[in-house]
């Protein structure tokens, strides 16, 4: 016990604010600029109402964020369960008596905004995770008990999200899960006997897809089968992020966009809007963006002494990488069309929280790095 | 417990650390992936999506091509275009279609029927297609219009041009008349179907059909950045379309609307024909209708009004109608015997009224007959007994080919009316194959005098006319004037030139010498073997109309000047009973259908004559109380009008030779 206090318990408030990574601070800040631009640029270069909620949203939460930075690393280790656990229930009562809005039931409504838990389910399962193995012994990762105990975490929350129905949010929060396992050490030939198994089961998977995701998978692999049906967005998309060339239409200048071809242009399409007017040079610069703030998340985990904040910050960098691989590879076409948001840069209130939850977590994480929890 | 420190705790640090490098490799690939992507979609196929991306923003809108004019040959314009103010809806990108309508009617004082024809038009056609609301607004409306624009959204008034036929029902027969493009139009015609849109106006019938390739124009073009939805958001081009080729005519529209005015409240046709270089200058058939009455779709009345007048307006009569030509084939049955030798000029014949002749009775239309008459008094008084002789002893089927070789049986133009008629001058083989029946020898007689089988177009006989007038030779008739086209001097010169040639040709005085094939005669050469024979007919309808007894001498002009000669012809339209023959009736005792057809050719001025005519009134009674004093007034302004005519030839020609 003295030991801790000696290490970090006296730091004082001066040297906590001193000890914030601010790279990552600067990056996410200029993220948050370059996405409310990209928002007043959907709103067709005016400011209405997707710009100023998007900003506020920034606002608000990059504030919560800093604040929520200097909460001990501690605290989010003791309430890890509780935090599933709440953000499971808000599950169970969206999937019982959520909003439902093109033919999803996704929203909670929480009077002061509509809250979609599948969102911080992406972060939750993290910290839920982080804390499992923070105990568990390398010995004993992959014994039976503690294989299965995570598994059930991991697949309830996704069962409630695919009947939803939500397939791209369920694949991201299992891709999360799945990548802290692998970091936790599970062993990979479980890694490469699920893998199998899934590629075996594939077919019946798809026979319990409804019929538009069928059709999305399908138009993956041949979108000019049904360029005005299934095949639009990403006919579109490709379209526009083609015609932006090197140096892109120019600001407010993207006619793929400001027409009206693109759909979703707030939301998953973003990076479209994004890379038909900013062009090739643009589209990098941003994936660069992205790439120092995984960089630096993963670096604030290498210091950690805790095996908590280094997991959840592997962790968290690894999801975000997932998170922005699969929505650009998406819109590039690379992939199917799932909805996945851009962290930071897709308009929606419970993508904003969830990542700004995680980046005060990996903050805290940075602030308290010596901090060792037992 | 504690965590850190232990060994296993730092065998967890290490492996999370492995793993985490190696997910960082992955990343990194990743990464480096949607790179190389990016930069296949934005580098290397940037021109493909650039142009994906402009067909998806850029449409075009063509825009209806403006017609080539009509002019007569001094230049005014006959058929032209004229700026109309236009409201169009486009039904897609109005919000609240009904809502609109209701505006408009208030603003534009609709009534409720043309109200319910606008809703019936939108409910037949596609959501983006241009419905048009009204073709021709007044200015009055067109400003209110604009004046409430900002409360009518999807309201768009367009300045256009529409067809108009300045002389209204003046040119209607000659020019033809244009109306939507049907579903037929399209098919038939490729020149349409490539430049359609909504509302384009084509040729349905005369010359308006006829050039349609000519006249009809390129469209304008009108790029638009649209956005998803098809809206227009702004003109990004506007190429002008070409307007389509101006038609000059060989007729004068003053000639044209005296012969209208002749024929007003009559059922007939008067066409005018220069006798050198064949143009037409004058052409009208009568009763006639405004076609200006077609361009918005003619109301229920006025359709009824033209479809139900028992005068038929709708019939051109100058090149669909078919009549016998009575009396005034009597010049070619003339120089058709002089030619063959069958009679010389002082072959006499006694009328005395009627002729019995294999068991009939054929009259004369002087039921008193003629006394003896030599042929040139035959002419002159028109003395039927005398032809039916004459044609008896030259037989149909030589007839037929002095006919032919004049233009009767075949049609006038070559093709500049689509839906002329060729009449038919009969032969024995004629009948043999057509109705399977010998031919009878009476018929022969009634051959003579214009009558039984013989149909001609009034067009046919001023051709035939014409020939005669400019010494027999071969003419073809036109209606466009083109630059490859034949002086009068070149052509009367060429006339002569060939007439020369002939007679150092081998002679050809025997009686049964075959003229040849009549299609063969090639243009401005001869059409008879003697020239006097020719000179002699000529002469015999002078005295028709300027010797005392003539049958139009009544209708005579004295003066040199204007001085014309012309030969009558009265066509009946029913066998004459031998009870009818004796009541002889007046003609207002006839009914109108019944009564005989009134027939008139001339030509002038007699001196040096340029000029042929013929004359035909529907129903008209006599030939030479009808028809002949018409001609008397037309000949009047035709040949006032040459010096017009002959200062734009003398002009066209410099400019030519320039």
């Amino acid at each position: 016990m003295f030991r801790e206090t000696a290490l970090s318990g006296q730091t004082t408030f001066f040297q906590k604010v001193r000890s914030l990574d601010y790279i990552l601070l600067m990056c996410i800040l200029l993220l948050g600029i370059i996405s409310a631009l990209s928002m007043y640029s959907t709103d067709g270069g005016e400011i209405l109402y997707h710009t100023k909620s998007h900003l506020l949203r920034f606002v608000i939460f990059f504030s919560m964020m800093l604040i929520l930075s200097f909460i001990d690393i501690k605290f989010w280790h003791s309430t890890g369960y509780i935090f599933y656990l709440i953000v499971l229930g808000f599950l169970i009562w969206a999937s019982l008596y959520g909003i439902t809005s093109s033919g999803s039931q996704r929203w909670v409504d929480l009077y002061f905004i509509n809250l979609q838990p599948s969102e911080l389910m992406k972060i939750a399962i993290i910290v839920c995770f982080a804390k499992f193995y923070h105990r568990v012994q390398i010995n004993s990762v992959n014994s039976f008990k503690n294989i299965i105990i995570p598994l059930v975490m991991l697949i309830t929350p996704i069962l409630l999200v695919v009947t939803q129905p939500d397939l791209g949010t369920s694949i991201l929060i299992a891709l999360s899960g799945l990548v802290v396992l692998w970091l936790a050490g599970v062993n990979a030939k479980y890694f490469i006997y699920s893998f199998l198994g899934l590629l075996i089961s594939l077919p019946f998977v798809i026979s319990f897809l409804k019929p538009y995701q069928k059709l999305r998978i399908l138009t993956f692999f041949n979108p000019d089968k049904d360029p005005l049906g299934a095949g639009y967005q990403i006919i579109q998309s490709k379209i526009a992020i083609g015609s932006g060339g090197l140096n892109g239409k120019g600001f407010l200048k993207g006619t793929q966009s400001y027409l009206e071809f693109l759909p979703e242009k707030h939301t998953d399409f973003i990076f479209t809007l994004f890379s038909e007017e900013q062009g090739f040079i643009g589209s990098v610069f941003l994936l660069l963006l992205y790439a120092i703030i995984i960089y630096r998340v993963g670096k604030i985990g290498s210091t950690c002494r805790s095996f908590f904040g280094k997991l959840f910050c592997y962790g968290y960098a690894s999801s975000l990488f997932i998170f922005i691989s699969v929505n650009m590879s998406m819109v590039l076409g690379l992939l199917p069309i799932v909805g996945s948001p851009l962290p930071i840069m897709s308009y929606g209130g419970s993508s904003m929280l969830a990542t700004m939850i995680g980046f005060s977590i990996v903050m805290s994480a940075k602030v308290y790095q010596k901090r060792l929890i037992a | 417990m504690i965590s850190g420190g232990s060994d296993g705790g730092y065998r967890k640090f290490s492996l999370v650390g492995r793993r985490m490098f190696i997910l960082s490799a992955a990343k990194v690939i990743i990464f480096g992936g949607i790179v190389a992507r990016l930069f296949s979609l934005q580098i290397n196929e940037n021109k493909k999506y650039l142009t994906l991306s402009d067909k998806n923003r850029l449409r075009e809108w063509k825009l209806p091509p403006v017609r080539g004019d009509f002019k007569d040959y001094f230049g005014n314009t006959i058929a032209g275009n004229l700026k109309v103010y236009q409201l169009h809806v486009i039904p897609e990108q109005v919000e609240n279609f009904n809502h609109l309508i209701v505006r408009l009617k208030s603003i534009l004082n609709f009534d409720q029927k043309t109200l319910s024809k606008i809703i019936k038009k939108k409910n037949s056609q596609k959501a983006w297609e241009t419905l048009i609301i009204s073709e021709n607004l007044s200015w009055d409306q067109f400003s209110k219009i604009n004046f409430y624009l900002h409360e009518l959204p999807g309201a768009k008034p367009v300045l256009s041009v529409a067809r108009n036929y300045p002389y209204n029902e003046n040119f209607t027969h000659l020019l033809g008349y244009v109306a939507q493009a049907s579903e037929n139009d399209l098919i038939n015609n490729n020149e349409i179907k490539k430049r359609h849109v909504p509302g384009l106006r084509v040729g349905k019938i005369g010359l308006e059909k006829t050039f349609e390739n000519k006249l009809i124009g390129s469209n304008g073009i009108q790029r638009y950045e649209v956005n998803a939805y098809g809206k227009r958001i702004n003109q990004i081009d506007y190429i002008e379309g070409k307007k389509g080729e101006d038609i000059r005519l060989t007729v004068d529209t003053k000639v044209q609307e005296e012969c209208n005015n002749l024929l007003k409240d009559k059922a007939g046709s008067i066409s005018v024909m220069d006798i050198y270089t064949g143009g037409i200058i004058a052409m009208h058939s009568s009763p006639s209708f405004d076609p200006n009455l077609f361009l918005y779709g003619i109301s229920f009345e006025n359709w009824n009004k033209i479809r139900e007048n028992p005068k038929k307006p709708l019939i051109n009569r100058t090149i669909t109608g078919l009549y016998p030509p009575g009396s005034t084939i009597k010049p070619i049955v003339a120089l058709s015997a002089l030619e063959n030798n069958v009679i010389s000029t002082n072959f006499k014949v006694n009328c005395t009224g009627k002729m019995e002749m294999y068991g009939q009775t054929y009259h004369c239309w002087k039921d008193t007959g003629h006394g003896v008459v030599n042929l040139r008094d035959a002419m002159k008084v028109s003395c039927d007994t005398y032809f039916y002789e004459m044609s008896r002893r030259l037989g149909v089927d030589r007839l037929n080919e002095t006919a032919k070789k004049f233009g009767l049986g075949a049609k006038v133009f070559d093709n500049a009316y689509n839906e002329e008629k060729k009449g038919l001058f009969p032969s024995t083989k004629w009948k043999k194959n057509n109705l399977g029946k010998g031919w009878v020898l009476g018929e022969t007689l009634i051959t003579g005098i214009g009558q039984g089988y013989v149909q001609s177009t009034p067009l046919q006989l001023c051709l035939m006319t014409a020939q005669l007038a400019n010494g027999g030779f071969k003419i073809r008739p036109k209606i466009i004037v083109s630059k490859d086209d034949h002086d009068y001097e070149y052509i009367k010169n060429k006339m002569e030139q060939n007439f020369e040639e002939k007679m150092k040709g081998p002679e050809q005085d025997d009686a049964l010498v075959d003229f040849g094939d009549f299609q063969k005669d090639e243009l401005y050469k001869p059409l008879f073997r003697n020239r006097e024979n020719v000179k002699f007919v000529l002469d015999s309808i002078f005295a028709s109309t300027n010797e005392v007894r003539g049958t139009s001498y009544g209708s005579r002009i004295n003066d040199k000047k204007y001085q014309f000669a012309g030969k009558t012809g009265t066509s009946q339209v029913k066998k004459i009973t031998e009870t009818q023959r004796e009541l002889d009736l007046d003609i207002s005792q006839i009914p109108y259908n019944e009564r005989d057809h009134a027939l008139y050719v001339a030509f002038g001025p007699y001196k040096n004559p340029r000029y042929a005519m013929s004359i035909f009134i529907e129903h008209g009674g006599s030939g030479s109380s009808a028809a002949a004093p018409l001609a008397k007034k037309l000949f009047k302004v035709i040949i006032d009008r040459h010096e017009e005519r002959e200062k734009i030839r003398i002009n066209d020609k410099l400019n030519t030779n320039v």
